[in-house]
């Protein structure tokens, strides 16, 4: 069913780290509620192109859902006004001919604005740098009932696997807290053997590094879960927690 | 050890872990509350309250009590204040139109700070005069314990007469609801925080939760309003 709307953009620009910033508006006709969200932008920076006037710079890559680089706080929430998706997976049949969309870059102190909607995400690459991986080689692969691994394990394992390091659980966080993107890190490898062997030295490394790069305190309000393209779930804080603490003590 | 304190999880630990024992007096102190409305004239609540001012236990549990709400306020604040920082200066111009996460959980340190505003009242009206400054209001009065006749402070006449102005009913009912909602979150959080829970679980502390943090919050403010409308003069 094609349908055609015309809708005003407020969007967020900045031209480096220093700069202040402010909104731009624009005015975008005749969108298909069938195009993409960011396929609208396209349509929008090509209009800005031509018009000699500067693009305005947002990240993205795979546009499918698995890259974890969009990001985008559309209309108050990270990855906009849908649930379970990210922003690349959002459509424009989500809004109403002559709306007001606003966008703004993922406001956090751990997350410096670079240019207008693009955001330093660097710093989880550095938590996971500090241990959110397998270091020892577990060789080939094991023979199906040589190591088993019950199925709710294994489940849980792959649920946590599924965070695509997006940052928008940062973005929605009063807190600024990290907790539900270094929780999945930890618990994807703490549940299974192979990851197992490291899971104490990991789970402390990551929170330090976590806690250095000034990330929040988990208050436990749940709004990271809520906004989580991936449905990555709090009981993966509970587990960082438990492992974290454990860790410590038996130190 | 001090590693584990300075982190962001083992400060949470302190949190809840306080916040846990500061729930269990909640419960001791409401159980011995809500004698105020046997309407015996008060004996079996001056029973009770002579029992908790001489029972040894119980006077151990006074100063750690103290050392778990400055432990409980202290780390608070301080937790507040680094989480402010880490959000950053710039708020978002559209808002948080987030659903599904409860009003009490995101406003956990205004209610702490109405709830300690409370607690200062409170230690004024009761505790400062039982155990410092003394008041006529207490003066003895021989109660009934167990076949004997034992002469005791008349801790319900100051509660008493403290309760019949509309003010300070008023303050105590708002500081329970204050309380309820604290704890509405609080419950449940602390012992995430101390990593037990999981998804099974948390539906379970959510409930349970739920119905300490109203029956204890509203448990405190019913009280005040029952003495203030049925147990004067
Ligand atoms: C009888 C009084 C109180 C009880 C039973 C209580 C209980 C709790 C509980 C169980 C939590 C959850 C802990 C966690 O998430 O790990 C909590 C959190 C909190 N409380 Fe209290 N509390 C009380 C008084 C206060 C006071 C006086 C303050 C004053 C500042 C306060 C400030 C806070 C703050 C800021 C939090 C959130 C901290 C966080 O989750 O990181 N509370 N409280
Ligand atoms: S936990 Fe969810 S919101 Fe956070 S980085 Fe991973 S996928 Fe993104
Ligand atoms: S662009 Fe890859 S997840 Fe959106």
């Amino acid at each position: 069913m094609e349908n055609n709307i015309n809708i005003k953009l407020k969007v967020w620009r900045q031209q480096n780290a220093r700069d202040k910033g402010r909104f731009e508006t624009f005015k975008l006709d005749n969108i298909s509620t069938d195009s993409s969200f960011l396929e609208m932008m396209d349509i929008l920076n090509e209009q800005l192109v031509n018009e000699g006037k500067e693009p305005i710079a947002f990240d993205h890559d795979c546009r499918e859902g698995i890259c974890g680089m969009c990001s985008l706080y559309i209309n108050g929430r990270p990855h906009g006004p849908d649930d379970d998706i990210t922003t690349c997976q959002l459509h424009m049949r989500k809004f109403k001919n002559n709306e007001t969309i606003t966008i703004e870059p993922w406001r956090s102190a751990g997350f410096p604005v670079i240019k207008d909607l693009i955001v330093d995400r660097t710093a989880f690459d550095q938590i996971i740098a500090a241990g959110g991986y397998v270091s020892v080689n577990t060789g080939g692969i094991p023979d199906a009932n040589a190591l088993p691994i019950s199925k709710d394990e294994a489940d849980e394992a792959m649920d946590a696997a599924s965070c695509i390091g997006c940052g928008a659980c940062v973005a929605a966080c009063k807190n600024g807290s990290a907790m539900l993107f270094v929780s999945a890190k930890v618990s994807q490898l703490a549940l299974l053997p192979q990851g197992r062997v490291e899971a104490a030295r990991r789970a402390k490394n990551m929170v330090a590094r976590m806690d250095d790069l000034g990330f929040g305190n988990c208050t436990n309000t749940g709004a990271c879960e809520v906004e989580c393209p991936k449905g990555i779930s709090l009981a993966n804080i509970a587990r960082l927690n438990r492992e974290f603490l454990v860790a410590k003590i038996q130190d | 050890m001090s590693s584990l304190l300075c982190s962001s999880i083992g400060k949470k630990l302190l949190m809840g872990l306080s916040g846990l024992f500061l729930m269990m007096f909640l419960l001791i102190h409401l159980a011995v509350n809500s004698l105020l409305l046997v309407p015996d004239g008060g004996d079996t609540f001056n029973a009770a309250a002579h029992f908790m001012a001489t029972n040894p236990a119980i006077k151990i549990m006074e100063p750690l009590l103290g050392v778990g709400f400055l432990i409980h306020i202290v780390w608070g604040i301080l937790l507040t204040i680094q989480n402010r920082k880490a959000r950053g200066s710039s708020r978002y111009a559209s808002g948080n139109k987030t659903t599904g996460v409860s009003w009490a959980s995101k406003n956990m340190f205004i209610l702490g700070v109405t709830i300690l505003a409370f607690l200062v009242l409170h230690i004024a009206h009761f505790w400062v005069k039982m155990k410092v400054t003394g008041d006529p209001l207490l003066e003895h009065t021989l109660v009934n314990i167990g076949g004997v006749d034992t002469e005791v402070e008349n801790a319900y006449r100051l509660v008493n007469a403290t309760f019949s102005y509309l003010w300070i009913m008023i303050v105590y009912v708002v500081a329970g609801i204050g309380l309820a909602l604290h704890l509405s979150h609080g419950f449940w959080s602390s012992l995430q925080s101390i990593g037990f829970s999981n998804e099974l679980w948390r539906k379970r502390l959510n409930t349970v939760g739920q119905l300490y943090a109203w029956i204890v919050g509203l448990g405190f403010s019913l009280i005040a309003l029952l003495q203030y409308l049925f147990y004067q003069g």
